[in-house]
């Protein structure tokens, strides 16, 4: 069907995607570099808020709205392992933790959810990075880790 | 009388005014000839957005008139949108006169011309008075102005009119006069587009008719934002093929031709149209990664589709370059690289000035093939996800190779049609170059500081890129200069295409009008009927997309809680603004 120099070159493209697709797999699965799910039980929630769970353990509802984050700024401690929650009570917005792996949509009606943990200190941006009308290239908010 | 290499008959010698009446050359030509008058603004609004984003313009006004993300969607859809289907339309009726030397059926076509024009002008109406400031992509519960979404739907449908009323009715009939000829390649790489375009039609005319529209005229109070957007990148994929198949139709069929050789596999090429046909559509999710609501299993399964789709890309890099080859040894080439001199690069002898847009618009797709594995890459994803990395990234492939071939064929084609010599010739050859070296530099610069962190879709003059700004961001600024030097190289060259390409359209007439193209015949050619014959290959992409696409859309369905709709500059629902006065 095709010649034979036609068909080495077939060859030699799948296996590289494959390994690609192999890679990403062990990432994702064995060190645990996985993308949001769907949380079917998961309700919307209104309020924003950070909540201690445990030492240098935290709960973050974060709200996105037009045009701030639901807190705006939090504080903790490096070291700190936060479950975000991450949901937007009017049109769609961004979450781009800046220097981490931390970058979700915020979809109205819909909790998103990573878990990350802050070991540098620092002040991290948080940027909404999805357009949500005149104001948004001024949505930022703000992680401190002490 | 048959051409013994093709088996088909040499048309019977119908006269040219039969075959290309006044009024087919001026649909064709008009399909060319208005998109570029709109393109002209799309770029001039680029070449706006360079500068704010690089903090040289810090205003929410352009000159305080068009405001940034009115900007941005007139350049998204006017580039992306209309620029593109327009220029598919124009060739693709060219292609199908040349190839099956046959008349188009003017009813049709002007059903579809009149189509398209209303459909722009009412968006181009709602986008340039401020109605809909939504950009291309327009999610919901952001609404704009009904005028946007009739406009859209009208524009196109009409576009799809041909392919069913005019080309499949003229390819039967050719089929008819010549049964024992395979389809030809570009009738077939043609109609594989089209077979897309109507599938991925369907999610998205889906989205504008039952949920946007209706909330746009106030007929329902809520839209599922989840499912309009899934619906949305079942189309909005699959739209990145419809761009770029015409563009390996042209590097299949007419680029071995300009440098003097053959197709390098006759089979292979409908080998890689045939697997675009089955995985071009069944990898939405993977515009859908950083979103909950969708299980991450099935955004693998995604992931893992993509990487197949990439497979006919790999294939056209390889056929394009071995055909490249053997034209170069055709002329002299020696050497394992010494070939690579042979190619006409600066030729402005005959057709040859077109392989200039042809290789750079290929260089640029190489880097956009890297980058676009990168953004596909499942959890790497997360790395640049709306950052500006993928606006650096598909103006190498939609901007770069897509757009290259098209300036490149439109150009050829009002030359042809208006049977006039192309204009300043030097000039359109030197423009695929500064293009090459303008949006090389742009998404270099894009990806490293997407990579950092900046958002696309913002108008960073009046934040990151704003020193007197809370939120500025110093690292970001000599990339953000760099993004901005690319692209104005980019637009010295779009100038000088537009010099030549009105010194063409106003050249006085030297031959007769006509629409033929150069098409090469296959080096190795061993017909295989399986790779002519579509049905197995339809099946197999229903399957593939039932598999894929079911789950997501059940989850995307089972959100109850819906939104009300919004303007852009309110953060109240629009209800309440309209009910609270
Ligand atoms: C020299 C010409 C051009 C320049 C300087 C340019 C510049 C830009 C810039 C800076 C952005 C990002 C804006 C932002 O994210 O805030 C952008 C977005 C975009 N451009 Fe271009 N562009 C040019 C030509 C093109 C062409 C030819 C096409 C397609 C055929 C194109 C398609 C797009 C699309 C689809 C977007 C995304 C819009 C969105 O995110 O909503 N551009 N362009
Ligand atoms: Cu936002
Ligand atoms: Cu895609």
């Amino acid at each position: 069907m095709v010649d034979r120099f036609e068909k080495r070159a077939i060859v030699v493209a799948l296996t590289l995607v494959l390994s690609f697709f192999v890679l990403l797999v062990y990432a994702a699965k064995g060190l645990g570099a996985d993308l949001p799910t769907c949380l079917p039980d998961a309700k919307p929630f209104k309020q924003g808020e950070l909540i201690q769970l445990g030492d240098k353990r935290y709960q973050l509802n974060a709200v996105a709205k037009m045009w701030n984050f639901e807190p705006n700024e939090i504080r903790i401690p490096a070291g700190s392992t936060v479950d975000i929650y991450l949901v937007s009570t009017d049109v769609m917005h961004g979450f781009h933790v800046n220097n981490t792996l931390v970058n979700l949509m915020a979809i109205p009606n819909v909790v998103n959810y990573t878990r990350v943990k802050f070991d540098k200190p620092g002040t991290y941006d948080v940027i909404c990075h999805e357009y949500c009308g005149v104001f948004h290239q001024n949505m930022v908010g703000k992680i401190i880790v002490e | 009388m048959e051409n013994v290499l093709t088996g088909q008959k040499v048309a019977s010698a119908r006269s040219r005014d039969e075959l290309l009446s006044g009024a087919s050359r001026f649909i064709i030509l008009s399909e060319i000839v208005f998109p570029f008058l709109l393109l002209i603004l799309g770029v001039a609004l680029g070449l706006l957005q360079v500068l704010a984003r690089a903090g040289v313009l810090k205003d929410s006004h352009y000159f305080g008139w068009i405001e940034y993300y009115q900007g941005l969607t007139l350049h998204g859809v006017i580039n992306a949108i209309v620029f593109t289907t327009y220029i598919i339309v124009a060739f693709s009726n060219a292609l199908m006169v040349s190839v099956l030397k046959r008349p188009l059926k003017m009813g049709v076509q002007w059903v579809s011309w009149a189509m398209m024009l209303v459909g722009t002008l009412m968006a181009a109406f709602a986008m340039l008075t401020g109605r809909a400031n939504v950009l291309y992509t327009f999610y919901p519960p952001l609404i704009a102005h009904w005028t946007f979404y009739v406009g859209t739907v009208l524009f196109v449908v009409g576009s799809i009119i041909p392919f069913f009323l005019d080309w499949i009715p003229n390819y039967r009939a050719w089929k008819r006069e010549n049964p024992s000829a395979r389809m030809p390649l570009a009738v077939l790489g043609t109609f594989v587009n089209f077979t897309l375009w109507f599938v991925m039609l369907v999610p998205v005319a889906i989205e504008i008719l039952f949920q946007l529209l209706p909330l746009s005229l106030g007929l329902v109070d809520e839209v599922n934002s989840l499912l309009a957007r899934t619906l949305f990148w079942f189309f909005g994929h699959p739209l990145v093929y419809f761009w770029l198949l015409p563009a390996y139709v042209m590097l299949y069929t007419m680029l071995p031709k300009i440098v003097g050789g053959k197709l390098y596999s006759d089979p292979a090429a409908r080998l890689a149209f045939m697997l675009f046909l089955i995985f071009s559509v069944p990898v939405g999710l993977h515009h859908q990664y950083t979103e909950g609501g969708l299980s991450a299993n099935f955004k693998l399964l995604h992931a893992f589709l993509t990487f197949m789709v990439a497979l006919p890309s790999f294939i056209t890099a390889f056929t394009v370059a071995a055909s490249l080859e053997y034209g170069a040894r055709q002329q002299g080439g020696r050497g394992l690289f010494g070939w690579w001199a042979k190619l006409p690069y600066f030729s402005t002898k005959g057709d040859q000035w077109l392989f200039s847009y042809f290789v750079a618009g290929l260089l640029l797709f190489l880097f956009g093939g890297i980058t676009g594995i990168i953004n596909a890459s499942y959890n790497m994803n997360m790395v640049v996800h709306n950052t500006s990395f993928v606006s650096g990234h598909f103006h190498t492939t939609v901007g770069g190779l897509v757009t290259l071939s098209f300036l490149g064929i439109s150009l050829y084609l009002i030359a042809k049609l208006r049977g006039s010599e192309v204009a300043f010739k030097k000039l359109a050859v030197a423009m695929p170059y500064l293009w090459l070296v303008g949006f090389f530099i742009f998404d270099a610069a894009k990806s490293v500081v997407g990579i950092m962190g900046a958002p696309r879709r913002t108008n960073m003059g009046l934040s990151y890129a704003d020193s007197a700004s809370p939120l500025y961001q110093p690292d970001w600024v000599v990339w953000n200069h760099l993004t901005m030097l690319g692209g104005i190289i980019a637009v010295v060259g779009f100038v000088l295409y537009m010099v030549s390409f009105f010194g063409t359209l106003f050249a006085k007439r030297v031959n007769e009008p006509s629409t033929e193209m150069p098409i090469a015949e296959a080096l190795h050619d061993n017909p295989a009927p399986v790779l002519s014959n579509f049905r197995p290959w339809l099946i197999a992409m229903v399957v593939l997309i039932a598999i894929a696409y079911t789950q997501p859309l059940i989850e995307a369905f089972r959100v109850t809680e819906k939104s009300p709709a919004y303007k852009e500059n309110m953060p109240v629902p629009l209800k309440m603004m309209q009910g609270g006065q």
